[in-house]
Formats: structure tokens, C-alpha cells, sequence
């Protein structure tokens, strides 16, 4: 919640002109008890930046223990933890609610044109939830830790002596979170667009959410009642999983995949909207294959419901279902491959500059695709059996998740971030903290594609010593991505303090939140109810 | 367990050893190939395109072309083609993984945290080394006794969950004879790491004569011998001898060491106690560790435990 805090430390700084969503009340209760879906964004945004801070510092733990063979800081139980608490931290309290809880929440009323959500108490309670889920996530941390891995495969999650209950229940909670807010963007988008805001005239980040909250209602309480049962097992011994209980342990997975291969599609499917949103706007071109790219997004969620097996092709699972699952694997990968082509049309005959969210939009284009093709590599059932649960997983996962959803994250933040603050931040320092940041993620990651082919498993505290090399080369990108984040810190602290006032609309973007709201917005967004007349990537007509 | 290294082939991928291995990696090299070209063709565009239309001044027109049918059409199908080859490749491939010839070997596996066991149809059982003949195929019949683990030959592009409570098969046929590095790829816990186990490929005569001597028999002295099964049979993996805890408690300084056990007695510890605890491991708990050891109960001879105690005591 730094964001928050350092609006105290506003004082003796030249201040944004009038009577803002951020000045409009004053006091720490004024926050807790808003029901300004911009507030809340803000609140979200802080929540979550800290913690991707918690998680990244869990990783680079990792990475230093991993710097050699056997113990270099900790002992084999410690990594476990350290492991399972960076996956756990990073899945769940960072990446799923990162861009609808932050960015979204600040942004779909605007871009509707609307004055908040449809439902702004719902709203608060998703944040409150998300909170109380965190605290019982991390309240593993002081009692006893945890030790399964973030996926709780049974029975080791029924058996571990660690603090399983606490965390699934927290990520319960933070289920009910993750529903409420899909459930009140689809809401809100259905009810509350303003006159002329047509289905087609919505920017794509719309339609990605939209996609998104669908995949968030419909899948997450399978991993709610997984959960329970799970805790079901531990405590009454009620056997569903545990083949000691007459159980079977291959059921869980099936339970734990088919939530968590959609919420792969909840974490990167909100990347996407924020891409097609920088693409256009920082080429000041109208966006390629509009219709394409909005429906790729929905094919995305729905095949998306039906290829959870292929986490699971040498789990015992029948040969049947694996070649099935195989099959609709590939075919999900095309909705992905028809935006990727329609993003990259976009740039042609587009003015482009370079500024930060441009750079990261470039960045999310080189990495996504490497994610994206080594993803083809897991989808084969015969290459999948030498590269599944070996470090390829964990670099192709990275490079989706983090060069992906997190590359989209910061690109999303640094657009927005003048709309958001009414400050502008260096672009000098923030391309050069994009730089710091595109090369030590390559540097960290693509070493670990050549120790998974080469045969290192995942989750291994002690690794065979041909390996080093590559293991210390990754650790040294670790270092790298640490300094860049630290200078993203930097720079946008500081221009809180001392950056430049934003203008209204700094990029030269045609959707609503630029044209027809202030930076920052008032708190109910609008001086006027907008009349959208024309779609939101009108460039065109030659002048910005 | 010590790990054996794993030979590396190529730049990417490891030694193939067995029959499967060229066609997984038939599969990942066309897979490789069309990544690269398309990646080339993606970023390549999007670098061009990056110079050739950077803006030079604020306000310059841009392109209203805002779509194409026939774009769209191209970029769905030709893709969605190439990834249907793509799948009949690994369905070949797998295909090919999935049914073991009918005149295979058969040898049983079974994990636990954190070894492997291997039984032999004659009865012979081994523990962390997989003795095979070279070029026949061998059927694993597999399970796991506690949770769930993996049995992952990177050299043979193979890779099987062992489940508890369920039977699962691979199999293989090596060709070359060689020691070849097991994995576990499935994370079981704290010794998840050091769960591996080592495949020993040999030509067909030395497989029968070491199968008939009951699995790598060996005339060492008894200390040595003790010395080699220490590290082979895990004990390492869950006690130090340096007085560091793992898992279990340190085997520094344990002749004549009084342990407090779990439930108030204690006891001194003698060859007796070492033996009992090697062979029903749950009997008397040291106090504040977990009842995690397996028993080694049919899997160390009375040879073998005499010579884990006289290289216990030799590290006294």
C-alpha cells in the first residue's frame, strides 16, 4: 500500500489541479469504507504489489540456493517452503488478482462510461476477502510453513505435517474474491455502458475481463470444493483422495486442474487486453482484427475449460483421455496465435514511440511468443514425457506468466499510471528499467529451457553438478530483474513526489478514460455523462 | 543416493540410449524448428515494423486498414494444420511408449520416500540400481507405497507417475550398455532431490550371471562394503555423519550413544538397536523425529546390515 501512503507525503508538492477521486475525502477510514471502484483499484494495486514483492523476495531466495549443488543457504526443507510459498504468494495473491483487481477495477467503469461498478459494496468485500484470504495464506509462514508445492498434490498434501489447512483456506477466501469481482464486471459491462458504448465500441481490454470474469465464476468453485475436500480428508478422514483411505490420488488432480488450467487463462487472458490497448494507442493506429482478436479472447475461455488433462499425461490417466486432451490442446493454441498475428499488424503503417508501455508491449510480444511456441513442445504426448515436471515447465510457465501476464502488468501500469496518480514518471529511467528487466528475465529463464532438455527436474533442492553452470547463469538474471523492479520503485515513488503533472491525456488515446475523464479522475469519473459517437481506436484522421 | 550423470547428446537434448529416444526427439526437433521459424517471422515483423514506422513527427497519419477477412483466414488455418502435425507426432511417439512389446521383461518397481526397489521375476530384489540386458525390452510394472513419485529416464525419454494404491507401466529398450540416471520428477518431499537410482545396462550374458548373484553381490570388505550401501540404499539421503540434521538424527558418534525415544524410555544405542532399527524402523522412534524411514525388511541381506554396522562404527 505504498501507493497510499506516499499520497500523505504529498504535502509540500505542487498538488493536481482540483478536486480529485484521491483528495476528494481524507483519512484512512475514507479509504477503508469507499465504495469508489478507483479507490478500491488503488487499494488492490498496493495489496498486490506487495505481494509480488513477498514472492519475488521468496525467489530470489531460491535462486541464491540454487547458485550451487546441495546446501548453499538453507536446508532442503526450507527450499520446500521457500518454493511452495513463491508459487502459492505469486499464483494467488499476485497474478490472479494483479489486472482485474488493480488495473481492472480503476478501469472498466471509466472505460464504460460509467460512474463505478454495478455493485460498489461487492466491490469493497472482494477487497476485504482478498485480504483476509492473504493473511491466512501467510499465516503459514509463522505457523509451521508449508511444504506441498502450490498444486497440494494428495497424499502428500493429506499427509505433510505443515500448515495445509490455513493456506487452502485462505485461497478458499480469496476464491469468493475472485468470483465477486467477475461477477461484477460481467455485470457491470452488461448494465451500465453509457449511450453509444456498443459492444464493438468497447476497448479490447473490455472483452478480455469480460472473458476473464466468465472463466473466474465458472471455474474457481470447482478449486473452492477441492479445497473442502481436501480439508474434509485432513481433519475427518473422510477418504476422497488418500488411497490409504480408499481414495485415489489421480482424482484430485483432475479436481486441481480442471480450476487451475482455466485460471491460467484468468492470469494471462487480462495481458492480453492490456496489450491490444498499448499496441494501439502508442502506434496511434487502429487496432488489426478488432472482432478477431475480441472473440479469440472468448474461444480462449471456453476451450480453455477442456484441456486441464494435459498436465496430466504421464499421471496414469487413461491413453484415451490423453490423446484427447493432447488434441484440444493444439486447438487452443490458435485463438493465441490469431492475436499474436493481429497485434503485430497493428504496428504496420502505425506511428509508433517508444515510450515505457510501448517498450513492454514489444517486450510481451518477444516473450509471450517464446511462451506461447514452447507451450506446442508440452502439448506432444511423446515430447511431453521427457520435458514434463522438468525445469522446460518451469521456463515455459515463467514465460507466460511472468513474460506474459507480468510484462502486460507493468506495461498496463506504467499507461495508466499518469490516469491513475496525475503524475507523469521518467521515461528515460523506465526505459532503462525495461531493458534491466527484459534481459534478466532472458537471462533467467532461458537458461532453465536448456537444463529442462537437458534433464533437471523441477523442485529439486540438490541438483546433479553438470548442471551449475546453467544454474548460476539463471541466478545471475535473478539479480538483474531485482535491480530493474528496484528502479521501477524508484522512479515511480518518485514521481509521486515530484513528477511532472499528468495532462488529461498524456498518450493520446481515444477511449474514454483519455478523452473524457481528468487525470486524476473525480470520483464519480465524469464532469459529464460521455456520449460515445465512435469506437476507441479512431486514429486515423491524421492528428492526435 | 549418489546421482549418476546424465550423458548429453546434443546441445538440447540428452544421449538417446533407447529405442524410443529418436523418435521423442524426431518429434521435439520438428516442434523446435517450426518455433523458430515462427518466432523469426513474429518478432522479425515486429522489429521491422518497429524501424520502419517509428514515429518521426507528432500527428503523422496512420493506416486504416482495420482488418482482412482472407489475413485471418491464413493465420488460422495454415497454424492449425501445422499443429495437427504436430499432435499425430506425439501420438505416434507416445503410441510407441504405451504398449511394450508381448516378450518383454517384466521387473516390478516400487517407490517410496526416498528409494527405489526393483523385483526381478526370479525373486532377486535390488534397491536404487536397476540391472537390465541391453537391446530387450523391458516392461516396469509400477507402484508407489506412499505418495506420489515419478520414474524419469532422461537418456531413454521416459517418464511415469508411480501412484500409490494403483499400478502403472513404461517400458523401454536400451542400447547401449552403461549406467543410465534415474530420476524422480514428481516432488515427494525433503529427499525429493536425492531419490535417485541408477539403471545398469548390460550386455546379455553379464546380466544373467549378475542377476543369478542376486543383484551386483559384492566381495567387499565389510566396511567398504557398508561404506557403498550407505550412499546406494538412501540411508545418506535422511542422516548425516557429520552431526547436521537431515530427516532422521545424525549417525555421529552412535555406538554407545544413549537416544530418548518418543513415549519417555530411552535407550543405548548397540548393534542390536541398529539392526531393529533397519529392519522395523517404527519399534523405538528417536524423540522429536518423524516415523518416515522405510523398513528395509528382504531388502539387505544379513551380510549387508553386518556391513552397515561395522562402517557405522568405523565413522564412530
Amino acid at each position: 500500500m505504498s501507493v497510499i501512503a506516499a499520497d500523505d507525503d504529498l504535502e509540500g508538492a505542487p498538488r493536481p489541479r482540483g478536486t480529485n477521486y484521491i483528495n476528494a475525502e481524507r483519512g484512512i477510514v475514507s479509504w477503508l469504507t469507499t465504495v469508489d471502484h478507483k479507490r478500491i483499484g488503488l487499494m488492490y494495486l498496493g495489496s498486490v504489489l506487495v505481494a509480488f514483492a513477498l514472492g519475488g523476495f521468496f525467489a530470489l531466495l531460491l535462486r541464491l540456493e540454487l547458485l550451487s549443488p546441495g546446501h548453499t543457504i538453507m536446508s532442503a526443507n526450507q527450499y520446500n517452503q521457500a518454493f511452495t510459498l513463491h508459487g502459492a504468494v505469486m499464483t494467488f495473491l499476485f497474478i490472479i488478482p494483479s489486472i482485474p483487481g488493480a488495473l481492472g477495477n480503476f478501469l472498466v467503469p471509466i472505460l464504460l462510461g460509467a460512474k463505478d461498478v454495478a455493485f460498489p459494496r461487492l466491490n469493497l468485500l472482494s477487497l476485504y476477502l482478498y485480504w483476509i484470504g492473504a493473511i491466512f495464506t501467510l499465516s503459514s509462514i509463522v505457523t509451521g510453513g508449508l511444504d506441498t508445492g502450490w498444486t497440494f498434490y494428495v497424499p502428500y498434501a493429506s499427509t505433510t505435517n505443515t500448515s495445509v489447512l490455513s493456506v487452502t483456506f485462505g485461497i478458499f477466501v480469496l476464491g469468493f474474491s475472485s468470483v465477486l469481482t467477475g461477477l461484477n464486471f460481467i455485470v457491470t459491462m452488461h448494465k451500465l455502458r453509457a449511450p453509444g458504448m456498443t459492444w464493438y465500441r468497447m476497448p479490447l481490454i473490455l472483452w478480455s475481463l469480460y472473458a476473464t470474469s466468465i472463466v473466474q465464476i465458472l471455474a474457481t468453485p470447482v478449486l473452492a470444493i477441492t479445497l473442502l475436500l481436501l480439508m474434509a480428508e485432513r481433519v475427518f478422514h473422510i477418504g476422497i483422495f488418500d488411497p490409504a483411505l480408499g481414495g485415489d490420488p489421480v482424482l484430485y488432480q483432475h479436481f486441481f486442474w480442471f480450476y487451475s488450467h482455466p485460471a491460467v487463462y484468468i492470469m494471462i487472458l487480462p495481458g492480453m487486453g492490456i496489450i491490444s490497448e498499448l499496441i494501439a494507442v502508442h502506434a496511434q493506429r487502429k487496432i488489426f482484427g478488432y472482432k478477431a482478436i475480441a472473440f479469440s479472447s472468448v474461444a480462449i475461455a471456453l476451450v480453455g475449460f477442456l484441456v486441464w488433462g494435459h498436465h496430466m499425461f504421464v499421471s496414469g490417466q487413461s491413453e484415451v483421455a490423453a490423446t484427447i486432451f493432447s488434441f484440444l490442446t493444439f486447438i487452443v493454441a490458435v485463438p493465441s496465435g490469431i492475436k499474436v498475428f493481429n497485434w503485430v499488424s497493428t504496428l504496420y503503417g502505425g506511428s509508433i514511440k517508444f515510450t515505457a508501455p510501448m517498450l513492454f508491449a514489444m517486450c510481451f510480444l518477444f516473450l509471450f511468443t517464446i511462451g506461447g511456441l514452447t507451450g506446442l513442445f508440452l502439448g506432444m504426448l511423446s515430447v511431453d514425457m521427457h520435458l514434463h515436471d522438468t525445469y522446460f515447465v518451469v521456463a515455459h510457465f515463467h514465460y507466460v506468466m511472468m513474460g506474459g501476464t507480468v510484462t502486460a502488468f507493468l506495461g498496463g501500469l506504467h499507461h495508466w499510471w499518469p490516469k491513475m496518480t496525475g503524475r507523469m514518471y521518467s521515461q528515460k529511467l523506465a526505459a532503462v528499467a525495461a531493458a534491466l528487466y527484459f534481459i534478466g528475465f532472458n537471462v533467467t529463464f532461458f537458461s532453465q529451457f536448456i537444463l529442462g532438455t537437458r534433464g533437471m527436474p523441477r523442485r529439486y533442492y540438490n541438483y546433479l553438478d553438470q548442471f551449475q553452470p546453467l544454474h548460476a547463469f539463471s541466478t545471475f538474471g535473478s539479480w538483474l530483474l531485482g535491480v530493474g523492479f528496484l528502479l521501477m520503485l524508484y522512479y515511480l515513488l518518485k514521481s509521486l513526489k515530484s513528477g511532472a503533472i499528468a495532462p488529461q491525456n498524456p498518450w493520446g488515446g481515444k477511449s474514454l478514460e483519455w478523452t473524457d475523464a481528468a487525470s486524476p479522475p473525480v470520483t464519480e469519473n465524469f464532469e459529464h455523462r460521455p456520449v460515445v459517437t465512435e469506437g476507441p481506436y479512431e486514429f486515423n484522421e491524421g492528428k492526435s | 543416493m549418489r546421482l549418476t550423470p546424465i550423458d548429453i547428446g546434443s546441445f538440447w537434448l540428452p544421449r538417446q540410449t533407447s529405442t524410443l529416444a529418436p523418435e521423442v526427439d524426431a518429434g521435439f526437433h520438428v516442434v523446435y524448428w517450426l518455433s523458430v521459424g515462427f518466432f523469426v517471422l513474429v518478432v522479425g515483423a515486429m522489429a521491422y515494423f518497429a524501424v520502419r514506422y517509428r514515429r518521426r513527427r507528432e500527428g503523422e497519419k496512420t493506416s486504416s486498414i482495420d482488418h482482412s477477412t482472407a489475413l485471418e483466414i491464413v493465420w488460422t488455418t495454415i497454424p492449425a494444420l501445422m499443429l495437427l502435425g504436430l499432435f499425430a507426432m506425439g501420438l505416434k511417439g507416445y503410441a510407441s511408449a504405451a504398449v511394450a512389446p508381448a516378450e518383454a521383461l517384466e521387473i516390478q518397481v516400487t517407490a517410496e520416500k526416498w528409494l527405489w526397489t526393483f523385483t526381478y521375476p526370479n525373486g532377486t530384489t535390488t534397491v536404487n540400481e536397476l540391472g537390465v540386458p541391453k537391446d530387450r525390452p523391458v516392461r516396469l510394472v509400477m507402484s508407489s507405497k506412499d505418495i506420489v513419485h515419478s520414474f524419469f529416464v532422461p537418456e531413454f525419454r521416459i517418464k511415469q507417475d508411480l501412484v500409490p494404491g494403483a499400478y502403472t507401466t513404461t517400458w523401454f529398450q536400451a542400447t547401449e550398455a552403461k549406467d543410465v540416471a534415474v530420476l524422480c520428477a514428481e516432488y515427494c518431499g525433503t529427499g525429493h532431490s536425492d531419490m535417485g537410482a541408477k539403471i545398469i545396462v548390460m550386455d546379455e550374458p553379464v546380466y544373467k550371471d549378475w542377476l543369478e548373484k542376486g543383484g551386483g553381490a559384492s566381495d567387499l570388505p565389510p566396511a567398504e562394503l557398508g561404506k557403498k550401501l550407505f550412499t546406494q540404499r538412501s540411508c545418506a539421503t535422511c542422516h548425516s555423519l557429520d552431526g547436521s540434521r537431515i530427516q532422521g538424527p545424525s549417525l555421529k558418534g552412535l555406538i554407545g550413544r544413549s537416544e530418548d525415544l518418543e513415549g519417555g524410555a530411552s535407550v543405548k544405542v548397540d548393534e542390536n538397536y541398529i539392526r531393529e532399527s533397519i529392519l522395523n524402523p517404527g519399534a523405538k522412534i528417536v524423540r522429536g523425529y518423524p516415523a518416515a524411514m522405510p523398513t528395509f525388511q528382504g531388502l539387505l541381506k544379513d551380510r549387508e546390515i553386518d556391513a552397515l554396522i561395522a562402517y557405522l562404527k568405523s565413522v564412530n
